[in-house]
């Protein structure tokens, strides 16, 4: 069987695979790595969304051969060693942007990398359709969406805190 | 222990207690487990509506890599899946309730019915040898729609069905009905299809079944939103394993929405597999099975009539539906149109006399069950499109037509002719607040300017009732259900004061360690950080019901209520004795006993330690240990209703709809975490803005699921729901001893309407008077071409 080697939140890992393995199949059963999820076979929900090299992709749809040498962030690799977790884990959490929990982490992904890529800020209409990846059946989006809006002024250094839920609304 | 500094209790929106998990990738949902040694499960699955089986050769799979084991129903013949709600026909006869296999027994009666399963190391091996499987299939002729199933000649699903009819149930006085129309000054006729929906919570489902052969002990993990009740339905019925050997866990799980209610074949086909083979085995749906396993919702056909005196109030009401139950009848599916739907006819409205039909029919598809709401949007849906229809025929305004009808504020209880008694309501405030929210009086000003920009806009509202908190258990034994609806709650004091809470209800999104860890927070004046609930193992907790019907607060939250009376009760005794007083004489509030009138006081956390270190103890009286458990069967239904009011705009151009702005004032009861409860009517409106301008379970006439995927069933993405605006006007329910209602549903119940009332009001100046479910920019470009022709004719 092939081989891979990639960095996973950190930690370099080489596992054979089949050449038909998913990223994500090698993230979640060979690493044992759970938080990342499946929702789909189509490549629609987003539940799998990780970081591969700086960008977000859907771990569903990509082999594990292609993460030949990659670097990757998974949602167990957000928060800082400390349990510091990352602004937009914190922005979540403070406007009650999940519900069970599912779509969350392929989400959150997605919503990291969507600020990165938006320096100069998003509107509510951009984060909206920039979630256009990502499905979510419990929270009607309504607060991922406020929380992806508080959780770009932390990440672009232009609030030093996260604007409480209540006082934003 | 000191009393929380920051407010945890009830009324507080403190942050999630599961978040943290949830965040971290650390969740535990059923796919995320592994048991050592563990094997794979892969369901072959009829690609047939309705045929059947010559022959399964297993030969070439079976020589497969990896593979273990195969099974077809000629191996696993055990206990049919069983309906847990018996429906009588007009004549008082029993339904039709034919059997429904786990694994097919000589014939597949849908798309997905389940043919063999195969298990092997891992999952792709299971899934190449499936594909070897060569199962000889005479195909049989359809019937995939309700009208096709009922017309003469129509294909037989099951033998015990003739005419593929499960029942044809009534409720209400018909002469009575009748002689209300005769009386009538107008009469309004509306037929309608309820769109058949696919529930798609984001977790697929998944079960792990796991066999010790040296104690004879089941273990079943699955997600489940009632792992006793699944337990109860798969131990007795189809595998027949004593409750004691079977153990059934529910661990987090990715949503449910009702589709994770019910007993599946997959929980009985991996846990009676793994005593075969003595191994764990673990089954994943993938996306394209959910689409084709989970039970549907809704699918309803109605012809409905309201008599309406001069003055506009509602005289009689009679409807009749056709109902889809699928190809078998699923664990709840036959009290879904009837006793959790034409119940709810009579709304918010005082009309006197209900009658109703309800014929439910066999189709070869996925079987159809209770879906966020379950009976009660069909039933608002029709009455809210009902009125405004005959606003306009009447020509009355629609929300003056709605204030002459509402049951009055002082008019509760309330006795409605469809069975139930609503205990408290307040309709018109409701109204008022949602209308002055949703600036009602500013719409033809927006309207005008939406047209100056080429848009048509419309504004729509519904007010609406439901009956959640199921159930008494007697009413709903009286009415057919097969058990009892009760919740139980055991509290575990620990020596040192912190708290475990065993709740037999099951929090799949829903938030209940938080909101049920606040009830003992404001009760007993603990943090909540010194507050666990544990629920989701039958191992752990004791016989509780589980969570659907928006009941977990309602009934679990009120059994928690009751065990925390026994304990309050018993920790006063202790404290009388520590302070040498009479037990009635020591009060007790949020942490602090203390005897009446004076400063001698006890603290939470030592009476706990002394009931657990009883060296200065009455032991003769009392018990040691602080640990209780009650059982909570309601007196009632609860009754949220409220108000909601859409706003969309369409682009004549293109069809294209947007909804603007959507307003909603909810009475859901007492509000516990009014953060949580915001959370659940958001998500119930995005689903209700699915159901009425996006979503649509589809079928070709052959049987074939045509809205078999993502890319083909339309979910609610980000941008199809704008800003959602939610609020609550508390009015207590009278019946249960924490005031709430339930909150999980009412989105989903009181939204469809408002939106298509919107749609129809948008295109006023087209010459439509319905739009069916849902209202896609394709329909709506046809309406609005087709008028434009006609107004150039």
């Amino acid at each position: 069987m092939p081989q891979v080697t990639l960095t996973v939140n950190g930690k370099s890992h080489t596992v054979e695979v089949e050449a038909r393995t998913l990223l994500v199949e090698l993230l979640r059963e060979k690493l044992r790595l759970t938080g990342t999820h499946v929702g789909c076979d189509t490549s629609q929900c987003g539940a799998c969304v990780v970081q591969m090299n700086g960008d977000s992709v859907k771990s569903c749809t990509t082999l594990a051969l292609q993460a030949e040498g990659a670097t990757v962030t998974t949602i167990e690799g957000l928060a800082k060693a400390d349990g510091t977790l990352h602004p937009m884990q914190e922005a979540f959490r403070e406007y009650h942007a999940l519900q069970c929990g599912f779509c969350t982490p392929g989400m959150v992904m997605s919503a990291i990398d969507l600020v990165e890529k938006h320096p100069q800020g998003l509107s509510e209409h951009e984060i909206r359709e920039g979630l256009e990846g990502n499905l979510c059946r419990c929270t009607g989006y309504h607060n991922i969406v406020k929380a992806i809006g508080a959780a770009q002024e932390v990440m672009h250094g232009r609030s030093a805190t996260l604007a409480p839920a209540h006082a934003a609304e | 222990m000191n009393a929380p500094v920051v407010f945890e209790g009830i009324g507080a929106s403190p942050k999630r207690k599961e978040d943290l998990r949830f965040l971290s990738g650390r969740g535990n949902y059923t796919d995320d487990i592994n048991r050592p040694d563990q094997t794979y499960a892969v369901m072959l699955r009829s690609p047939h509506a309705h045929a059947a089986i010559r022959g399964i050769d297993t030969a070439a799979a079976a020589a497969m890599p990896g593979v273990v084991a195969i099974y077809t129903g000629a191996e696993m013949v055990v206990g049919s899946l069983p309906c847990g709600w018996l429906i009588h026909n007009k004549d008082g006869s029993p339904m039709n309730e034919p059997g429904h296999p786990p694994l097919a027994q000589g014939k597949v009666r849908h798309v997905g019915d389940i043919v063999a399963v195969v298990i092997a190391e891992t999952r792709p091996q299971a899934r190449d040898a499936a594909e070897a499987i060569a199962v000889d299939y005479e195909v049989l002729g359809a019937a995939t729609s309700m009208a096709a199933a009922l017309a003469p000649g129509a294909p037989l699903l099951h033998e015990g069905a003739p005419g593929n009819v499960c029942y044809d149930w009534h409720i209400g006085d018909l002469a009575v009905n009748q002689a209300a129309f005769a009386q009538a000054k107008h009469v309004v006729h509306f037929e309608l299809v309820n769109n058949r929906l696919i529930p798609n919570a984001m977790e697929p489902r998944a079960a792990i079944g796991d066999y010790d052969r040296t104690t004879d002990q089941h273990t079943l993990y699955t997600t489940s939103q009632n792992p006793h009740v699944i337990r109860l339905l798969m131990g007795a019925f189809v595998l027949q394993i004593p409750e004691h050997k079977l153990r059934v866990v529910a661990p987090d799980v990715g949503g449910g929405f009702g589709s994770k209610i019910f007993h599946y074949a997959e929980e009985a086909i991996v846990t009676w597999a793994a005593a075969r083979i003595n191994r764990p085995i673990k089954w994943t749906a993938d996306r394209t099975e959910s689409f084709m396993s989970d039970a549907h919702g809704r699918d309803h056909v109605t012809k409905a009539k309201l008599a309406l005196a001069a003055d506009g109030k509602f005289l009689g009401l009679h409807v009749s539906t056709t109902a889809n139950m699928g190809a078998y009848l699923s664990t709840f599916a036959t009290s879904v149109p009837t006793y959790l739907s034409a119940t709810l006819l009579a709304g918010v409205y005082t009309t006197p006399t209900i009658y109703a039909e309800v014929k439910a029919v066999f189709t070869n598809t996925v079987p159809v069950d209770a879906y966020r709401g379950a009976g009660r949007p069909e039933a608002t849906f029709l009455l809210e499109r009902l009125v405004d229809i005959a606003a306009k025929q009447t020509g009355i305004d629609k929300l003056e037509l709605r204030r002459r009808n509402f049951i009055p504020a002082d008019a509760f209880p309330y006795q409605t002719p469809v069975a139930l008694q609503y205990d408290s309501g307040d309709y018109q405030s409701t109204l008022a607040q949602a209308l002055k929210t949703a600036d009602w009086d500013g719409f033809e000003a927006r309207r005008k300017a939406a047209a100056a920009q080429g848009k048509l806009r419309g504004i729509g509202i519904s007010t609406y009732i439901e009956a959640c908190g199921i159930a008494p258990s007697a009413v709903a034994g009286a009415l057919g259900a097969r058990a009892g609806l009760y919740e139980v709650g055991a509290i575990r004091v620990h020596p040192t004061g912190s708290v475990s809470v065993l709740t037999g209800t099951h929090s799949h999104g829903q938030g209940h360690e938080t909101t049920l860890a606040q009830l003992v927070t404001d009760r007993f004046g603990i943090p909540l950080s010194q507050v666990d609930i544990v629920h989701g193992d039958t191992d752990r907790v004791p016989f509780g019901m589980g969570t659907y019907g928006s009941r977990s607060l309602a009934v679990g939250g009120s059994a928690m209520v009751k065990a925390m009376d026994k304990i309050v009760l018993k920790a006063r005794r202790i404290a009388a004795h520590l302070m040498e007083a009479s037990v009635d004489d020591v009060e007790f509030d949020r942490g602090t006993f203390r005897v009446a009138g004076t400063d001698k006081t006890k603290a939470w956390g030592e009476i706990a330690l002394t009931a657990y270190v009883p060296h200065n103890y009455p032991i003769e009286e009392i018990e040691p240990g602080l640990d209780e458990t009650a059982f909570y069967d309601p007196k009632n239904f609860t009754y949220p209703g409220g108000c909601h009011i859409c706003e969309v705009e369409i682009d004549p151009d293109t069809g294209a709809i947007e909804v603007i702005n959507f307003t909603a004032v909810d009475d859901v009861g007492r509000v516990i975490n009014p953060m949580i409860v915001e959370g659940q009517v958001q998500g119930g409106i995005a689903q209700g803005i699915g159901q009425a301008l996006l979503e649509t379970c589809s079928y070709d006439a052959d049987g074939q699921l045509l809205s078999g995927s993502f890319m083909d069933y339309t979910m609610p993405r980000a941008d199809d729901v704008g800003t959602l605006s939610v609020a609550t006007h508390e009015t207590l329910c009278t019946h249960n001893p924490l005031g709430v209602k339930g909150c999980g549903e009412v989105g989903a119940i009181g939204s469809p309407p408002a939106v298509i009332n919107a749609v129809v009001d948008a295109l006023r100046d087209y010459g439509v008077t319905h739009v069916e479910m849902p209202a896609t920019p394709a329909k709506l470009w046809h309406i609005i071409n087709s008028g434009r022709q006609l107004a150039a004719e």
